[in-house]
């Protein structure tokens, strides 16, 4: 193969590190209104009929959602191998908590209305919950980790150790960061439920939704003065060779207080990331109010597009900072696949993603509308 | 890569144990997975095969099957899907050096089957389910098909990534990353052992459905309940399991060729074959395998019929066990002259910093680099290695075979029975007394769990054979584990089996529950006919 020569290995590397980031807020924005709406369940929905109302409004399309994440796990493989191997290892615990949770999902939605009980029904309620609450939370709480830089190292074979304990994650930033993205998704969450029920489901909805909007604006506010004042980034002191190798060892690196905010003085139009965290959430929050739907929605996606998007302009060109051993940090120029194995895989990504959209909004075009009782009546057999 | 534990432990015999968890770890998610993934895989196809009947005779018998075997399929879709989640990322969790050491060619397959497989087949089974009022007749179909399309081709992409760790094509390693990469993908797309292990194990999965549909529908029949919808269903999956079990077994027969050609110890065991035999070899049909004198016991053998099999040759001689623990013997040495070469090549920097002799070293012996890190369990630098720990770790790549020996047989036994099984019912249904036999719908119902065991032996024979190696020849599998903490390992371990079972038990439950209330009534209006020309039969 020589066709992959046309496209450099460095244009490669922030190709992947783009596309990453479109799976990970792909996979926040569409399954993100299915974890929101799973912690909203217990709040907004009070009786058996107003919770198959809620778990009908995700129940034809989580399914497809939660794909992002299984394809952003598969992608991060493929692009990103030791970002894969070092991340899943390290936060072993914390995503075996994860993974725990969002098994209950699946079988959450297909079993719960199977059986005509009402503790077998409330056990599944506790389950979705659990399976939407938890794994918002952790994912907030890992980006949190990843800031600060993770405690792991790289020995001459490249193989790594991990020198952090599973309460170590718990730490007060990360915790902050885990409370962001719970206040996020349950913002987005609401805004879904707001445009897809009706009556006092969808009131409570906007009511909560509005809640959480105001929280994500506060908190994300706070992060970013904690990041300022409280902690250091880190920056490469020697120089890069943006086609090197992909062995992190051949770098130096310090850590330097104020190195995450370098991006934005440099190219102040990255500026843009934080400032769609806080207006979408503030669209979000007037769009509840004023009971524009689709608006609302939007607004609420744009915000979770920027406060994950903050993230990784704030690190580039890091993606996973060790805290232990500052020269085993991933960076972009080094932890990606074979110059070869990014063309394949940007070919196959070119050709599948169009598509993908393409089917999925007709699925939602093919769905639209709002879910109420006789819906759920409508299609007794088949509804959630 | 010393096996060095966390926090910079020599090994110890505690690190051995992570290697062993690590592996209980995988067989035990990677089984529940697989209880799950051959019903959906076959009853997919089995529903768009049911509901195009629908459309082309537009017969509301067909709809109301297609509903009532689509309600099975969810309730066994939903935990394969739950299990299916942890598969994806176990990898990097549990095998982050095999995650590093292989990520930049395992990764791709396993990325594209989310990209091509998983995103078809979640999306449209949402509409499966919720689109019967919301979608024309055909466009419900194409929704079903999609389904099945997406199911299948995920097969067809985990088949691939796991065919390239039985036979590791199309790829180098690269001392300066010190991972294999990609050298030719076609090679890996096209392998030959993925394309063969692909239609063995969906045809798999279509015998394990039609079985399931079959049993379930003669359960009926016995019952005296359902009865059009029980005898509609087992035609069709009678005919269908019957063309599945034909190509198992053809499938299964070129995979038996196929570790002929790549992995000649794998079948050696699954033999017990531990001399090398004249052409053609003899086929032991039973025997008790014994590691310990390395011999077989009151072996029943069937003069050629494993030289035919293994080599489709009546003068190709099979190796024996013994006679490839030697060649493993001579890998590991020349692998040792990689080894070095390749240390020499990272103390000095690059390839190019080394003398020519060092760098013929490591290009003519590259290829064996894998078998010096079998060392690794006895020594930290294999260099150092004795006569004796080299013995041993020839000896090592015998894989377990007495487990292989078994497995093998019991799969392959059962996979007759299917064959014999539906080709019965087949001949009932042409002549029309599909429910006419008591005696013979009764053995339906109780085959009902064999394709199960015949699918997990399958997993255990290509898996357990390719032991000790992650990637045949490559990467073993005790260097391929993350430096993980027992404790840890024993939660997740612990906790997935807790999870696991209890859903499974929920599942069990629901299944049961479903088929006692059987199929819906159907009282919508008949769908209207494609072409006025077609009229139903009866």
């Amino acid at each position: 193969m020589i066709l992959h020569q046309f496209i450099d290995y460095e244009t490669l590397r922030v190709i992947w590190w783009l596309l990453i980031g479109v799976l990970l807020i792909g996979f926040a924005i569409t399954d993100g209104f299915d974890l929101g709406t799973g912690t909203l369940l217990p709040f907004v929905a009070k009786t058996d009929m107003e919770r198959r109302i809620v778990i009908n409004t995700i129940g034809p399309v989580w399914e497809g959602n939660q794909v992002w994440l299984i394809v952003a796990g598969g992608a991060i493989f493929a692009a990103w191998p030791p970002l894969y191997a070092v991340s899943f290892s390290g936060f072993y615990l914390a995503m075996f908590i994860i993974l725990a949770s969002l098994i209950l999902r699946p079988v959450g939605f297909k079993y719960r209305s199977k059986r005509d009980s009402d503790t077998w029904r409330a056990a599944w309620d506790c389950a979705l919950f659990i399976g939407g609450f938890v794994p918002a939370l952790i994912f907030g709480v890992a980006m949190g980790n990843v800031l600060q830089g993770v405690p792991f190292r790289f020995n001459n074979d490249l193989r790594i150790f991990y020198e952090g304990s599973f309460f170590g994650l718990l730490n007060p930033f990360a915790l902050l960061c885990g409370l962001i993205s719970v206040a996020m998704l349950v913002m987005h969450g609401g805004a879904w439920l707001a445009l897809k029920t009706s009556g006092p489901v969808a009131d409570r909805a906007r009511r909560y939704g509005g809640i959480a909007a105001l929280i994500t604006i506060i908190l994300f506010g706070l992060a970013g003065l904690w990041v300022w004042a409280g902690f250091g980034g880190y920056r490469i002191t020697s120089p890069i060779d943006p086609t090197g190798a992909s062995n992190p060892l051949m770098k130096t690196v310090v850590e330097e207080s104020g190195a995450w905010f370098a991006n934005y003085g440099s190219y102040p139009v990255l500026l843009l990331a934080p400032l769609f965290g806080f207006i979408g959430a503030a669209g979000a929050f007037i769009g509840l109010r004023a009971r524009w739907e689709i608006a609302t929605i939007l607004s609420s996606a744009l915000s979770i597009f920027g406060i994950i998007s903050t993230v990784g302009v704030s690190m580039f060109p890091f993606i996973l900072p060790s805290s232990l051993d500052p020269r085993s940090s991933l960076t972009v120029w080094d932890a990606s696949s074979s110059h070869l194995t990014l063309f394949i895989m940007l070919v196959v990504t070119v050709i599948f993603i169009p598509l993908i959209v393409a089917y999925t909004s007709w699925v939602y075009h093919v769905l639209w509308g709002k879910v109420d009782e006789d819906t759920i009546n409508d299609e007794s057999g088949h509804a959630y | 890569m010393p096996l060095t534990g966390g926090r910079g432990d020599p090994v110890t015999v505690m690190e051995l144990d992570i290697v062993a968890l690590s592996r209980l770890q995988f067989a035990i998610t990677a089984l529940y997975h697989f209880l799950f993934v051959p019903l959906t895989l076959g009853l997919s196809v089995l529903l768009a095969i049911m509901e195009t009947v629908y459309v082309m005779t537009g017969r509301v018998i067909w709809r109301q099957m297609t509903k009532f075997w689509g309600t099975l399929f969810g309730i066994n879709f939903a935990l394969g899907v739950a299990t299916g989640i942890v598969m994806e990322f176990q990898f990097g969790m549990n095998w982050s050096y095999y995650s590093h050491y292989v990520g930049d060619i395992f990764g791709a397959p396993l990325a594209i089957e989310g990209l091509m497989a998983f995103f078809l087949e979640a999306t449209f089974v949402g509409l499966f389910f919720f689109g019967w009022d919301k979608l024309s007749k055909v466009g419900h179909l194409a929704a079903t098909w999609a389904v099945a399309a997406g199911s299948n081709f995920s097969a067809l992409w985990i088949l691939i990534a796991n065919g390239w760790m039985q036979n590791p094509v199309g790829s180098a390693f690269n001392p300066q990353t010190m991972r294999m990469e990609v050298v030719d993908f076609y090679e890996v797309l096209f392998n030959p052992v993925a394309q063969a292990k692909f239609v063995h194990t969906v045809s798999a999965g279509y015998v394990t459905a039609s079985i399931f549909v079959l049993g379930v529908s003669a359960w009926y029949a016995l019952k005296g309940r359902h009865i059009e919808i029980a005898k509609r269903s087992m035609t069709v999956a009678a005919s269908f399991g019957l063309a599945s079990a034909l190509s198992v077994v053809v499938l299964g027969d070129e995979s038996g060729y196929l570790s002929g050609e790549h992995q000649k110890m794998k079948l050696a065991a699954i033999e017990a074959m531990w001399e090398t035999e004249p052409a053609p070899a003899a086929f032991t049909v039973f025997g008790i395998p014994d590691t310990e004198a390395r011999e077989t016991h009151y072996a029943v053998r069937v003069p050629w019929v494993m030289g035919l099999i293994g080599t489709r040759s009546l003068t190709t001689e099979i190796p024996g066990i013994k006679e490839l623990v030697d060649r493993a013997r001579a890998n590991i040495r020349s692998g040792l002259l990689a080894y070095d070469a390749l240390q020499r090549i990272r103390e000095a920097g690059s390839t190019t910093a080394v003398g020519q002799e060092v760098r013929d070293a490591f290009e003519t012996n590259g290829g064996d680099l894998g078998y010096a890190l079998l060392l690794k369990r006895y020594v930290d630098d294999p260099r150092q290695a004795t006569d004796e720990q080299i013995e041993k770790a020839a000896w090592d790549t015998v894989p377990n075979v007495p487990t292989l020996f078994w497995s093998f047989r019991i799969m392959v036994g059962l996979g007759m029975f299917f064959i014999l099984l539906t080709a019965t019912f087949f001949i009932l249904s042409i002549r029309r007394k599909i429910d006419a036999y008591p005696f013979l719908l009764r053995i339906a119902v109780f085959a009902i769990p064999l394709p199960w065991i015949a699918a997990e032996l399958g997993w255990v024979v290509a898996e357990s054979g390719r032991q000790p190696w992650t990637i045949e020849g490559i990467l073993p599998t005790a260097a391929a584990v993350s430096n993980l903490g027992a404790a840890s390992l024993l939660i997740t371990i612990g906790g997935f089996v807790v999870i696991y079972t209890t859903l499974f038990i929920v599942e069990m439950g629901l299944m049961l529950k479903a088929i006692r209330k059987g199929p819906e009534p159907d009282f919508e209006p008949e769908a209207k006919l494609i072409s006025p020309n077609i009229v139903p039969a009866e």
